[in-house]
Formats: C-alpha cells, sequence, structure tokens
C-alpha cells in the first residue's frame, strides 16, 4: 500500500501544481500545456481509485478533443504582454468583485447543504465487487436505467447548443466555387466532349 | 536472515519491478527493429512499384542502410532556431516517441500474453492515439516559423476529424463483443469459419473506414497534408534536425505499426490463425499476429506509391460528410441487428 500512496501524493501534487500553473503562467500556450497535464494527472488518479474508464474517457474528451480545441485558438492569439498588463489595476477593482460575489455565492450553497434522505440507502446498496461487474457495465447499468431521463436531457442541452453553435456561425459566401462531387462522378462522356467532322479547309 | 519487510518490498515491489522492466525491453526491443526495417520495406515496396532497385549499397541488398541512417542522424548536430521556445521545442518529438511506445502496453501479441491486460485496453488504445496530435502541434507552434505552423494547424483539425468515425467504428465493434478488452475483442472472432468469422467481413464498410481513418490518423498518403512538400515544404518538422528529428521520424512508423495492430485486433482476428486446423494451428500466435501487421502494413505502402494527395476541403468533406454520418448509421444498424436477432453478447 506503500507504493499506492506514494503514487497518489505524486499524482495529486502534479495536478495541484500544474493546476495552479495555469492561471500563472505568463504565456497563454503554456497555460493551455499545464492544464493538459493536469487533465492527465487527475485520469492517473480516478485509475488509483479503480475507476479506469472515467480516466480513459478523461484523457479522450478533454484532453483529446476539448483541450485540441482550446490549443487551437490561444496559439493563433496574439498576445501583447505589456498591453495585457496596462488595465491590470483598472480591472482589478471590478475582478476581485466578481470573484468576491462568487466566493460569497459558493458559501451559501454549501452551508445551506442539506443530505437528502434517500443519500444514505443508496450509499449503503451494496456495491458489487470489481472483479464481477466491470466499471463500464456498472455504469452503463445506473446510466441507462435511473439516471436515463437526466441522461437524455444532457443529450439533448449539448444537441442544442451544437445546433446554436453551427446556425451562429454559418454563412453563405458568395462567389465561392463548390464542388459537387456527385456531379463530377456521374459525368457521361457526351455532356463532356463534343466530336465534330471538320471538313476541309472551312475550320469549324 | 532478513528482516520480514525487507522480504515483503522485494517480493511485492522490487521483485515484480524487474519483472516488469524486463517485459517491457522485451516488447520494446523488437518493436524498435521493426520500426527500422519498416523504413527499409518501405523504400523497398515503392521501388519495386515505381521499377527502381531502391537502396542496395549499404551491406547485402542494402540491408545495413536503416542503420547507416540512424547512424548518421545521431552523428549531427542539434540545432534550436533562435525565435523557437526550446522546452515545448525539444519536448514535442518526445512526446510523440513516447506515445507511439506506451501504447503498445495493453496490445496481446498472443493468448495471454499481453503486459497490461487492463478492462479499458481499447479505450486505452484510442485515449493514446488522441494524444498523438499534441506532439505536432507543440513542434509546430514551438518552431515559431510559418510552415510548420501552418502544418500544424491542418494536422490538429485532420486528426480531430477522422477520429469521430475512428471511435463510431470503435462502437460497432464492440457492441458485437460486449467487452472493452483487447483479448475479448479477438477471442470473440473465434469461431468455425476462420478466418470468414473475424470482424472485417460481417463489418466490411466499417472496415474500411477504420483503414481509411487510420491513414488519416497517422498521416500517411493521401492524407499527409501537414507535411505537403510541395506547400509546405517539410511541415510541422521543418525545423527539426538530427536527433529530435529522428525522434520524429520514428514515432511515426511506430504508430503506422500501432494502427495497424489496433486494425489486426478489431477486425483480423489478433493471433488467430486463418482456419484452425492441423498446420495453420501449430504455428504460434504471436507470428500469426506479426504476419498480420505486416500485411496491413503493405497496404500502406502500397496505398502510398498509388494515390495522390488529397485536397484539403476533400479530406474534410471525406470526415465529416461521408465517414462520420456512415459510421453514425453503421453504429444504429448493427445495434438494431444484435438486438432483432438476439444476438446481443453477455445477456
Amino acid at each position: 500500500m506503500i507504493v499506492q500512496g506514494l503514487v497518489f501524493y505524486l499524482f495529486a501534487a502534479i495536478t495541484v501544481a500544474s493546476a495552479v500553473m495555469v492561471i500563472s503562467a505568463r504565456n497563454p500556450v503554456h497555460s493551455v500545456l499545464f492544464l493538459i497535464l493536469a487533465f492527465c494527472n487527475a485520469a492517473g488518479l480516478f485509475v488509483l481509485m479503480g475507476a479506469e474508464f472515467l480516466a480513459m474517457i478523461l484523457v479522450v474528451v478533454y484532453v483529446g478533443a476539448v483541450a485540441v480545441l482550446f490549443l487551437f485558438v490561444v496559439m493563433m492569439l496574439d498576445v501583447d504582454l505589456v498591453e495585457m498588463r496596462q488595465g491590470f489595476l483598472q480591472y482589478l477593482p471590478i475582478g476581485g468583485l466578481i470573484g468576491l460575489i462568487l466566493l460569497v455565492e459558493l458559501i451559501m450553497v454549501f452551508g445551506a447543504w442539506i443530505t437528502s434522505p434517500e443519500a444514505g440507502a443508496v450509499a449503503s446498496v451494496p456495491i458489487l465487487p470489481p472483479d464481477q461487474v466491470s466499471n463500464v457495465e456498472a455504469l452503463g447499468r445506473v446510466l441507462y436505467t435511473k439516471y436515463i431521463y437526466l441522461f437524455q436531457a444532457s443529450g439533448l442541452i449539448l444537441l442544442v447548443a451544437m445546433v446554436g453553435a453551427i446556425v451562429l456561425t454559418l454563412r453563405r459566401r458568395e462567389g465561392v466555387h463548390r464542388q459537387s462531387i456527385s456531379a463530377q462522378v456521374s459525368l457521361k462522356r457526351e455532356d463532356a466532349i463534343e466530336i465534330k467532322k471538320v471538313p476541309s479547309r472551312s475550320g469549324v | 536472515m532478513a528482516e520480514p519487510w525487507v522480504l515483503e518490498l522485494w517480493e511485492g515491489y522490487a521483485l515484480p519491478g524487474v519483472i516488469i522492466v524486463a517485459q517491457i525491453l522485451a516488447i520494446t526491443a523488437p518493436l524498435l527493429f521493426f520500426v527500422a526495417y519498416l523504413t527499409y520495406a518501405e523504400r523497398k515496396v515503392i521501388a519495386a512499384m515505381h521499377l527502381r532497385k531502391g537502396p542496395n549499397v549499404v551491406g547485402p541488398f542494402g540491408l545495413l542502410q536503416p542503420i547507416a541512417d540512424a547512424v548518421k542522424l545521431l552523428f549531427k548536430e542539434t540545432i534550436v532556431p533562435a525565435g523557437a521556445s526550446p522546452v515545448i521545442f525539444l519536448m514535442a518529438p518526445m512526446l510523440t516517441f513516447i506515445l507511439a511506445l506506451i501504447g503498445w502496453a495493453v496490445i496481446p501479441f498472443g493468448a495471454g500474453l499481453v503486459l497490461a491486460d487492463i478492462n479499458v485496453g481499447i479505450l486505452y488504445l484510442f485515449a493514446i492515439s488522441s494524444l498523438g496530435v499534441y506532439g505536432v502541434i507543440m513542434a509546430g507552434w514551438a518552431s515559431n516559423s510559418k510552415y510548420p505552423f501552418l502544418g500544424a494547424l491542418r494536422s490538429a483539425a485532420q486528426m480531430v476529424s477522422y477520429e469521430v468515425s475512428m471511435g463510431f467504428v470503435i462502437i460497432t465493434v464492440l457492441l458485437c463483443v460486449g467487452s472493452l478488452n483487447l483479448s475479448d475483442i479477438v477471442l470473440a472472432q473465434q469461431g468455425d469459419y476462420g478466418m470468414f468469422g473475424w470482424f472485417w467481413l460481417p463489418l466490411l464498410p466499417m472496415f474500411i473506414v477504420f483503414f481509411i481513418s487510420t491513414l488519416a490518423e497517422t498521416n500517411r498518403t493521401p492524407f499527409d497534408l501537414p507535411e505537403g512538400e510541395s506547400e509546405l515544404v517539410a511541415g510541422f518538422f521543418l525545423e527539426y534536425s538530427s536527433f529530435p528529428f529522428a525522434l520524429f521520424f520514428l514515432g511515426e512508423y511506430a504508430n503506422m505499426i500501432l494502427m495497424s495492430a489496433m486494425t489486426t485486433i478489431l477486425f483480423l482476428g489478433g493471433w488467430l490463425p486463418i482456419v484452425d486446423i492441423a498446420p495453420f494451428n501449430w504455428i504460434p500466435g504471436p507470428i500469426w499476429f506479426a504476419g498480420k501487421i505486416a500485411v496491413v502494413l503493405f497496404v500502406f505502402l502500397w496505398v502510398r506509391a498509388t494515390f495522390p494527395r488529397y485536397r484539403y476541403d476533400q479530406l474534410m468533406r471525406l470526415g465529416w460528410k461521408v465517414f462520420l454520418p456512415l459510421s453514425l448509421f453503421w453504429v444504429v444498424a448493427t445495434a438494431g441487428f444484435l438486438i432483432a436477432f438476439d444476438l446481443v453478447p453477455n445477456t
């Protein structure tokens, strides 16, 4: 167990340290790279807890897709550090105010936290040992039975967000030559060329 | 007599550690050998298709050519451009190479011959392959130069696009298997029909989609736009020289072998013999596995010698407008078929 403990502290320390670096790194690209490091170490923590499916999904979704898009955008930003520093004192009061409001709200939420009477019953249901039921099966059983409506609702919300993003960015530009592959493939010889008998000394 | 805690430390941690390191070496050493000779095979195969001779000077039949190439790259000077950000610049090739190697931890070479027999093996492989894009993006950004940057942007868009349909193909296979474990995926293809029971036949369209997506994922022709010489000089590794370049090169070829291994496991029956009768099932599993990987790799090389490069908008169209709807439809169709004919595994 000593080794598991040491590995846990290693992953946890790197996660926290890289999370701090995300907000303190000067260069935004370095920030995103530290964010990726934090994700990977969080995946390591999931593996230590035996949640291997969640760990892999974290890597596939957050590191493999979301962070790539982050990096994509951040790389193309033209960031001038000196210019960014100039407004710092000007924006400090409003930024601090927003932070304070969020903190107060969080305290209010956690202060009013009441444990649901069902939670105890749910927690006391014996979980099947991991060698009998795999991660995927265990997750699937609750996700597609008890939480099916919530699951579908979250899918719908994502769909709406996706449609919204597409609608916002969709525009038909004039003067763009579009390729119609089916039209190209279905082109017949007769449509494309015309054979003419040219009599001598008269031209077409 | 040793103290009990020393004995526990030895038996509990040190000895398994030593064994695991030995197993890792037993996998990586042959792998690097095959990577080296894959470059030789590529040059020979393409030369044969072009009616040329290919490398034939260094050693008998040019067999020492990969070693000569490696030695040449090792003795060159490593140049880091003045405008580059050095840490990320040097981290990118290492990341590419490491990612190409750690995927092999879960690959089953034969019945029970696997380093880490984890339950989510296929997801692990998928995660590793989706991380491969970082090597390219980091290299392109850290070079601080326009062509590598353009190459990196192209590559990021390309790899993210083709991963989506690859994911759906994997889901289709998983529906037929009922497990995410790679050994289970191979064993689910075992049956009375030999090679006709493997998933390539019942899932033929998905097999084709998956193979083409692996070509795009490994940046091979006809999808090698990230390094398109004619417009981007050499793409994302333009500024690299010497050993960092060699690491990119080795990483790309190791990735090709890894993707071929994935194709073999998902669709070509892994280590299973083509028919389970006398002369064929005497040959050990790892040899079947290597043979099937070699066949897939040959097709990789064949494609490179045959097809011209895709135009960028055609590449995106193929990924998003052709493969994504097709693979999504096939997931639904497979699930419907399995339910309708009561063939769902593990019920």
